[in-house]
């Protein structure tokens, strides 16, 4: 056995790489990018289903740009407070994490309630249906169809049988990419304590918005006057609350004519978290004399459903 | 381009793709138009064309005439709206419009005298310049009476860089059903000739053609009557839907291709139909506004299906009700022929001068299923009968994904919804559906990450960071 030739292939293998891998410990150093260690941070703070809700391509996208400091520390919305929090301590700044936000449908006028004007058959898309004016009598109220639920990267979308969409508030993130596709932009986020809500936004108004849908905000603005906080006043016709000034008593469900007011009450156990109830009904009438008598003459004719909706 | 002798030319060019429906034409080809009376209340919605919406120049309890403007606007693109009957506004409120949704509309109570307005007096056009006709036009409302509701005068005005040599008047009327255009040229064949030669005039073209297909042999032999010893040609065109689009009518008659995105000026052409070239030459003659139009009203349900002359703004219920209304219930009233025409939920929509044929189809004739998700066999024919030249089944499936880069890359812009692809697909795919959907979430999307822009940049100017709940 001739050791000599062992030797040279050792010795030529060993100083190849020697020689190699001085030329990537030089490269290393010359051509080094800097990468911010705290995108890797982040990323992992962020939720990782990558559902592009904040508008970046996917989480690590949004994780470069909170880094590169495009981008709040709460650019999540998906992930809540929590994740909010965490990314604010990697980024060494104060969050000032808000209230989490749900998605909420302003309409409950189901089949039964606002019927059908015409057979609409075609792509099953609101956006699509709304081009021809939908099936609905209302035309400013749910078309039931699939966009939103599809969008909606947690499944918290479902139908009612009434045909019409309902939010899981417990599985809602609040990213808010189903307000963006409603057709009739019927989706508000609003803040997760929210108790009172318009589920209307017709602008229709009186016998009008009654003759489309029996549960209809008919605009007759006594919820404005109930109102101790001065939080709820109509609008084109139906009523919006200012949840920043709403306090969730309740005055305005009570007072309201069609039940389109409901209060939110939060149930254990419940699948969805929750329900939607009337309030009992407060007799305007011998409340108050006066002033008031105009307005509970008028309203006092539709009462036919109470109850949970 | 001088052809003195005008001629039933040899058989133009069979367009690229289309389809051939049953052309049901002849429920109404043989009835003449009949005129018929306003009913007693107009509906005169506001929106009767593309462009800005009108406001109204009349309120409660004015009285008006025959021709007075009752809607006006500032913009250029856009056509002031005239009274159909003499009487006093009712009311201005929202209205259905068979466009759809509500549009603010002026009701005005017939008194059934029909005066004319002092305003209308006769218009001689020979004396005009093209700037005069133009005005004249404007005033007049007039749009584009094929159902594309384009203002005629806009077309008129091309800028100085787009000379325009050759006026196409469109006399093709490929849908199915409609028959008004087919009655304007046998009946008024004089007056769309005159109409042509006025747009000539307007435009400073040197050459005029009547483009009819040749399902209407006696439209051809009328306009080449008429058209003799004037510098107007009469092509026949071999009959094929979409044969009266714009953009398929100049490839085919004079072979240039009209950019994507441009319009017919960009290569020297102006296309009118022929119910508006009629209508032109009536205003000019009469000096009345368009205040009516003809309209097909047909279809198998309807007990005597007519071409009617319809004061602008009478409802469709009475328009169906002059033929005799229905043998039974119709499942389907459609606003336009079968192919690009809207369905309507209530008869109480106005006609307006868009409205080129009232179609009501039984529901036998409407009964079909179409797949909740599209289902593609990958067997090309609508590729093929596409006259844009586009990939309908690619332009669909990337609607439904909404992948909106990819709409654009293959062009969605430039598909004139004519329906064909959803014509032939055998699996029932609604393919023209899911484009019209695609291009309208395209634009919607547009707006959106604009204002979305818009508010980042304010945000980024006013404060910093986390914006937490609000």
């Amino acid at each position: 056995m001739d050791w000599s030739l062992v030797w040279k292939a050792v010795l030529s293998l060993a100083g190849f790489g020697l020689l190699l891998g001085a030329i990537l410990a030089v490269a290393s150093k010359r051509f080094h990018v800097e990468v911010d260690p705290r995108v890797e941070e982040i990323l992992d703070a962020l939720p990782g289903s990558n559902c592009g809700a904040c508008g970046f391509p996917g989480c690590s996208g949004a994780a470069e740009a909170v880094a590169r400091g495009e981008a709040p520390v709460s650019v999540c919305r998906a992930g809540g407070p929590d994740v909010t929090e965490a990314v604010a301590r990697i980024m060494g700044v104060e969050a000032e994490t808000g209230i989490p936000m749900v998605a909420h449908i302003h309409c409950r006028g189901g089949k039964s309630l606002s019927p059908l004007r015409a057979f609409y058959q075609g792509v099953n898309s609101c956006r699509a249906a709304q081009l021809v004016g939908g099936g609905k009598a209302c035309p400013f109220g749910c078309l039931g169809l699939q966009d939103c639920a599809d969008v909606c990267p947690v499944n918290a979308i479902t139908f009612d049988d009434e045909g019409i969409r309902r939010v899981n508030v417990r599985r809602c993130t609040g990213c808010g990419l189903c307000a963006d596709v409603c057709p009739r932009d019927l989706i508000e986020m609003v803040p997760a304590t929210a108790k009172v809500f318009v589920r209307c936004k017709s602008q229709y108004t009186g016998k009008k918005a009654t003759s489309v849908c029996k549960v209809a905000c008919i605009g007759c603005r006594r919820c404005e006057k109930a109102c101790p906080e001065d939080a709820i006043h109509v609008e084109n016709g139906f009523a919006v609350i200012d949840y920043r000034k709403c306090t969730g008593c309740g005055e305005c469900a009570t007072i309201c004519p069609t039940d389109s007011i409901q209060m939110w009450v939060e149930r254990e156990g419940h699948p969805e978290g929750g329900e939607f109830v009337v309030p009992e009904k407060k007799k305007p009438a011998k409340e108050k004399s006066g002033e008031r008598e105009t307005a509970s003459s008028r309203g006092s004719r539709t009462e036919e459903e109470g109850g949970v909706s | 381009m001088k052809s003195r002798a005008p001629r039933l030319s040899a058989r133009a060019r069979r367009i690229r793709g289309g389809v051939h429906p049953p052309e049901h034409k002849h429920l109404t080809a043989d009835r003449p138009i009949r005129r018929i009376d306003a009913p007693e209340v107009v509906i005169l919605p506001m929106r009767q064309h593309a462009g800005a919406p009108c406001t109204p120049r009349v309120k409660r309890g004015d009285v008006v005439a025959v021709g007075t403007v009752v809607g006006d606007t500032e913009a250029f693109v856009s056509a002031p709206i005239h009274s159909s009957v003499s009487g006093t506004v009712q009311n201005v409120a929202p209205h259905p419009h068979p466009a759809g949704g509500e549009v603010l509309s002026v009701f005005v109570e017939n008194d059934g005298e029909y005066r004319i307005d002092p305003e209308v007096h006769p218009l001689p056009w020979e004396d005009m310049g093209p700037e005069e006709i133009r005005k004249a036009v404007r005033a007049s409302g007039m749009v584009g009476l094929g159902g594309a509701a384009f203002p005629t005068h806009v077309k008129l005005a091309p800028p100085e860089k787009y000379p325009i040599d050759t006026v196409i008047l469109n006399g093709a009327e490929c849908e199915p059903f409609l028959t008004a255009d087919y009655r304007i040229m046998l009946e008024y064949a004089e007056e769309v000739v005159e109409g042509l030669r006025i747009i000539m005039k307007a435009v400073g073209a040197p050459r005029g053609i009547v483009a009819v297909e040749d399902n209407k042999p006696l439209a051809l032999r009328r306009m080449a009557e008429v058209a003799r010893g004037r510098d107007v040609e009469v092509l026949s065109l071999r009959t094929r839907y979409p044969q009266g689009a714009e953009k398929v009518l100049i490839a085919n008659l004079l072979g240039r291709e009209v950019p994507s995105g441009g319009l017919p000026m960009h290569v020297g052409v102006v296309v009118n139909n022929v119910g508006t070239a009629r209508a032109l030459a009536h205003y000019f003659r009469t000096g009345m506004p368009l205040v009516e139009r003809v309209v097909t009203v047909t279809g198998s349900v309807v007990r005597e299906p007519a071409n009617l002359m319809v004061p602008l703004g009478t409802p469709f219920r009475a328009a169906l009700d002059a033929c005799g209304g229905f043998t039974e219930p119709p499942a389907k009233l459609i606003m336009g022929g079968p192919m690009m025409g809207l369905a309507q939920y209530t008869m109480e929509v106005p006609v307006v001068k868009g409205t080129s044929g009232i179609l009501a189809l039984s529901q036998k004739e409407t009964e079909f299923e179409i797949p909740l998700e599209p289902v593609c066999i990958r067997c090309g024919r609508c590729v093929e009968v596409c006259p844009m030249n586009l990939v309908p089944t690619y332009l669909a499936a990337m609607a439904h994904k909404e992948k909106m880069e990819d709409l654009e890359r293959l062009n969605v812009n430039d598909c004139i919804e004519c329906g064909c692809c959803a014509y032939v697909c055998p699996t029932k795919n609604p393919l023209v559906q899911l484009i019209k959907a695609g291009k309208a979430e395209l634009a919607r999307r547009k707006v959106l990450f604009e204002r979305r822009a818009q508010e980042a940049a304010n945000r980024g100017s006013g404060k910093e960071g986390g914006d937490g709940g609000q």
